[in-house]
């Protein structure tokens, strides 16, 4: 690689990685062996060289999300090494680099393990749970047109910066994959922190924690304990104390509501 | 073909109003009794989908993403421009049209570009409506700054995230109307055909790309909203499933192709490392607000850089050259994308790049550093930062940052008329997937705009238009038309599955992207680009008889979804080619080494070439036929484009 590390020598790798062929088949982990890899591959440039290596001999090759490859469609979704996105903070898998691995290294790749995500094939997994919590209420109720001057509404910065963090989630799911219980209180507090904190959102700001966490429960998420592992484990830092204002938002709501439901 | 923009009548600031008034409506109450189909839920889709929705239009919405949320708009870092003149600098709306016209190297259609200037400050007010977090000041106003190409500070952002917090107020506005049953969402469904049945846009064939199923999809009217196609390129800042199938597909089904080969090379991406890498990054133009770019003064000095007998901070400021500022002092760091890239290719063409391949320049944030504070630069660009980092292994706040030109945006794509409309009727195009605002090269700050501003402000006005003509029928997937282009979906699977030669898509896909950066990149010449057109040529017949796929249809396989667009990238290619060839000037992204002045800037040829090249299909392996849409100037004057 240009400048960074002339002396980075290839590596050679051991994968283990589940391999299931369908949402209902019985899936199990196989052993790939990979050569030459350079260190300033990213982990999915990596697992591409697999796939060509299966795909020239024939072979199925292993389904995996993927798309901006710049950490920011939330698209990819690896558990590696037992952990999300594997061993880097604050990284996802595609900005992962091989330079934090080392020749002979063996690796497990494992889809997001949790009910609500069900496997679509080998690493690929359905997340349209997350979609449905948002719809029940991920938003301010506002039609295209109409909307008042943009500086009509100021926001201190310092609100607006806080409102902002909240909404960089980018919606992969690596909390819930990380949390022992599978919960996706995180994503959830994450868009229920943003309007929280904004006047925009403030209209509908009981009815939109409720319906949201209602849909969260319907999916089958599990429960939040208080771990931390999806903050620890976040791609993008979405903090902790967002889940401190869902549930101040959450009995808040639930202690004045006009929803009898 | 006589190509109508159907440009209204008027004075440049009364046609939007004055044709938003004349367009027909239709009546509240039928409104529920019409089906639309959008193609792509990023910027201009999801847009699209949820104001049609509100309207009271029944949608469907089709990606091949597993959610609306992950179309490449999300990645879009620097900002969105809007003529709020918050700054009170001097900005209003014909200043943003007429940089843009200008920036556009002439090459755009008035009207629609005036309009696009128009309806930009209703983005920001959208926008900040739905919650989208923008930047802003501490007195709680929005902020804004500077972006290449323009002198006043008009642009919008969410820190480096600015495409992120705008598509998810987007998605967020569509999952609304999905809550409320007014869309229907159809995820990991790609658009393999387009259905024309009389005459008109009738509906659209897809494959779930989880079970293989071939679906035929009918609906009055269609919105394609699916992006550019810079991955033809192989090496892109596009994410890895962008493509062009959607639209190539309605271009053989009778939409119009115009100005393929307008593509743009962004100035600042990261460089290029090895043969096995699968995308290039994006470093956001707004660093070029506060960095400068830079090479060795001399060749030697670069040489033994690259080799790294000295070290950067060996290079004393008289060593250094600061190139952009040198050549352009009134506009520096930020002249607009081609004349940073162009530029950039220049310095290292000399033997003065820098990097072990040669083939970077410098961005040095030093002097911002030093002027405010790590913290302040930190603030700014943090993300970016950040971001480099995980890919270079390099701290920028310590080493300047290495950067190079690569492909990031199409100007070219699907003809429209004024109103959106391509040549097939009923069929619409809307955000990158269409030619109609950038001309020949886009200013930074201005895709997110317009992708919102035809989703949000124009597709709901101008559709009507057209539904208000077509009788309140219930559609089906009757017509003779669906089964025939579900057969057709079919065959060409079974075929591309049938081949088993010996190459891959991503091999093909690799050469395709060779040939085309190094005869249809930033330099073309006559010479490069005929070699180039029997390279590609003998590329499809290659790729039809040694094609290796692995699997079946009725599963998750994604090496024959990529087979399927190396394909219709093949085709592309070659139209690009042709595209490339016909244009005997220079403008904008497109740079033909024979066209420049003595200075090595771009020569346009405004009394010959001053049309939009809409190419239409003819058939199978035959030449396509070029058609004109003269474009008339009225309120601006053409001249060279100036940034010194």
């Amino acid at each position: 690689m240009a400048g960074s590390n002339p002396n980075a020598k290839p590596m050679n790798l051991t994968l283990n990685v589940w391999r299931q062929p369908s949402p209902k088949a019985q899936g199990k982990i196989v052993e790939y062996q990979v050569k030459d890899i350079s260190p300033e591959m990213s982990f999915l440039e990596m697992l591409d060289v697999l796939n060509e290596d299966l795909l020239h001999k024939g072979e199925d090759p292993v389904a995996f999300d993927h798309d901006c490859r710049e950490g920011i469609c939330g698209s990819c979704d690896l558990f590696i090494n037992g952990r999300s996105h594997g061993p880097e903070k604050g990284t996802t898998t595609c900005q992962l680099h091989m330079r934090k691995f080392s020749d002979g290294d063996t690796i497990t790749i494992e889809p997001w393990r949790a009910n609500s995500f069900p496997i679509n094939k080998d690493l690929s997994v359905d997340r349209s749970a997350f979609d449905r919590i948002i719809q029940a209420g991920g938003y301010v109720s506002v039609n295209t047109g109409g909307a008042p001057d943009g500086n009509e509404i100021p926001i201190p910065k310092d609100i607006a910066d806080r409102a902002f963090e909240a909404a960089t989630c980018i919606g992969c799911g690596a909390c819930v994959a990380a949390c022992k219980n599978a919960s996706a209180m995180l994503f959830v507090s994450a868009k229920v922190s943003q309007l929280a904190l904004l006047p925009q959102g403030d209209v509908e700001r009981k009815t939109r924690v409720e319906n949201m966490v209602a849909q969260m429960d319907i999916e089958g998420f599990g429960a939040c304990t208080n771990i931390g592992s999806c903050a620890a484990e976040c791609p993008v830092g979405i903090s902790l104390e967002n889940i401190a204002i869902l549930n101040r938002e959450f009995l808040t709501a639930k202690a004045t509501s006009n929803n009898l439901a | 073909m006589f190509l109508d923009s159907k440009s209204p009548e008027g004075p440049l600031a009364e046609k939007w109003d004055q044709h938003k008034f004349n367009v027909k409506l239709v009546n509240p109450a039928n409104k529920r009794k019409y089906d639309v189909i959008v193609v792509g839920t990023g910027l201009a889709g999801a847009a699209a989908a949820a104001s049609l929705a509100e309207l009271g239009y029944n949608v469907h919405a089709f990606t091949y993403h597993d959610s609306p949320r992950r179309a490449h708009s999300i990645a879009a870092q620097g900002g969105i421009n809007a003529a709020k003149n918050y700054q009170n600098d001097g900005d209003s709306v014909f200043r943003l049209f007429y940089d843009t016209i200008k920036g556009g190297d002439y090459r755009a259609r008035e009207a629609n570009v005036y309009r696009l200037a128009q309806v930009s400050v209703s983005i920001i007010d959208q926008c900040v409506a739905q919650g989208v977090p923008f930047a802003r000041e501490y007195g709680g106003l929005l902020a804004n700054r500077s972006f290449g190409g323009a002198q006043v500070s008009r642009t919008f952002y969410a820190r480096g995230q600015t495409g992120q917090q705008l598509l998810l107020g987007a998605y967020s506005a569509l999952s609304r109307q999905v809550a409320y049953g007014k869309v229907k969402l159809h995820t990991r469904s790609e658009m393999l055909d387009l259905v024309v049945a009389d005459g008109k846009a009738a509906g659209i064939v897809t494959r779930n790309l989880l079970t293989g199923a071939i679906e035929n999809h009918a609906a009055h009217a269609v919105v394609l909203a699916t992006g550019g196609y810079g991955n033809v390129f192989y090496l892109s800042t596009n994410a890895m499933y962008c493509n062009v199938t959607a639209a190539w597909r309605a271009h053989k089904k009778g939409a119009y192709f115009a100005n393929p080969c307008f593509t743009q090379i962004h100035p600042t991406c990261i460089p290029v490392s090895g043969d096995y890498q699968s995308k290039l990054t994006l470093m956001s133009e707004s660093l070029r607000n506060d960095g400068r770019v830079w090479v060795p003064k001399t060749k030697e000095l670069a040489e033994r850089l690259r080799k790294g007998e000295i070290k950067v901070k060996d290079l004393k400021e008289d060593d250094r050259d600061y190139f952009l500022e040198r050549k352009y002092p009134a506009f520096g760091n930020l002249v607009p994308r081609d004349v940073a890239s162009r530029n950039a290719k220049q310095m290292c063409d000399e033997g003065r790049g820098v990097g072990s391949t040669g083939l970077a320049v410098y961005l040095d944030f030093a002097d911002i550093i030093q002027r405010t504070s790590a913290e302040a630069v930190s603030q700014k660009y943090g993300n970016l930062f950040e971001m480099y980092e995980k890919i270079t292994d390099e701290n920028p706040y310590e080493l300047p940052m290495r950067i190079y030109p690569a492909v990031h945006y199409t100007m070219g794509g699907l003809w429209v008329d004024y109103n959106l409309q391509t040549t097939v009727p009923g069929l619409y195009a809307a955000g990158e997937c269409n030619f109609s605002d950038h001309g020949a090269n886009r200013l930074g700050a201005s895709a997110l705009m317009q992708g919102l501003a035809d989703g949000y402000f124009v597709i709901p006005y101008t559709i009507g238009d057209y539904l208000a003509k077509t009788a309140p029928k219930p559609v089906n997937t009757e017509h003779p038309a669906f089964a025939e282009a579900g057969k057709a979906v079919q065959e060409r699977t079974a075929k591309l599955l049938s081949i088993k030669g010996n190459r891959t898509p991503d091999q093909f896909h690799k050469v395709l992207g060779h040939i085309m950066w190094e005869y249809c990149g930033m330099a073309r010449s006559a010479e490069g680009l005929t070699h180039a057109k029997a390279e590609i040529q003998k590329l499809k017949r290659e790729f039809w008889q040694d094609l290796k796929l692995t699997g079946t249809n009725e599963e998750l396989n994604q090496a024959l979804e990529k087979a399927g667009r190396v394909a219709d990238f093949i085709e592309l290619g070659e139209l690009m080619i042709d595209d490339a060839l016909d244009r005997n000037e220079s403008c904008g992204g497109h740079f033909r080494e024979e066209y420049q002045t003595p200075e090595g800037e771009a020569l346009r040829d405004d009394e010959n070439y001053a049309y939009v090249a809409a190419w239409e299909f003819m058939g199978e392996n035959q030449p396509e036929r070029l058609n004109k849409e003269e474009l008339q100037f009225e309120n601006v004057k053409l001249t060279q484009r100036s940034y010194k």
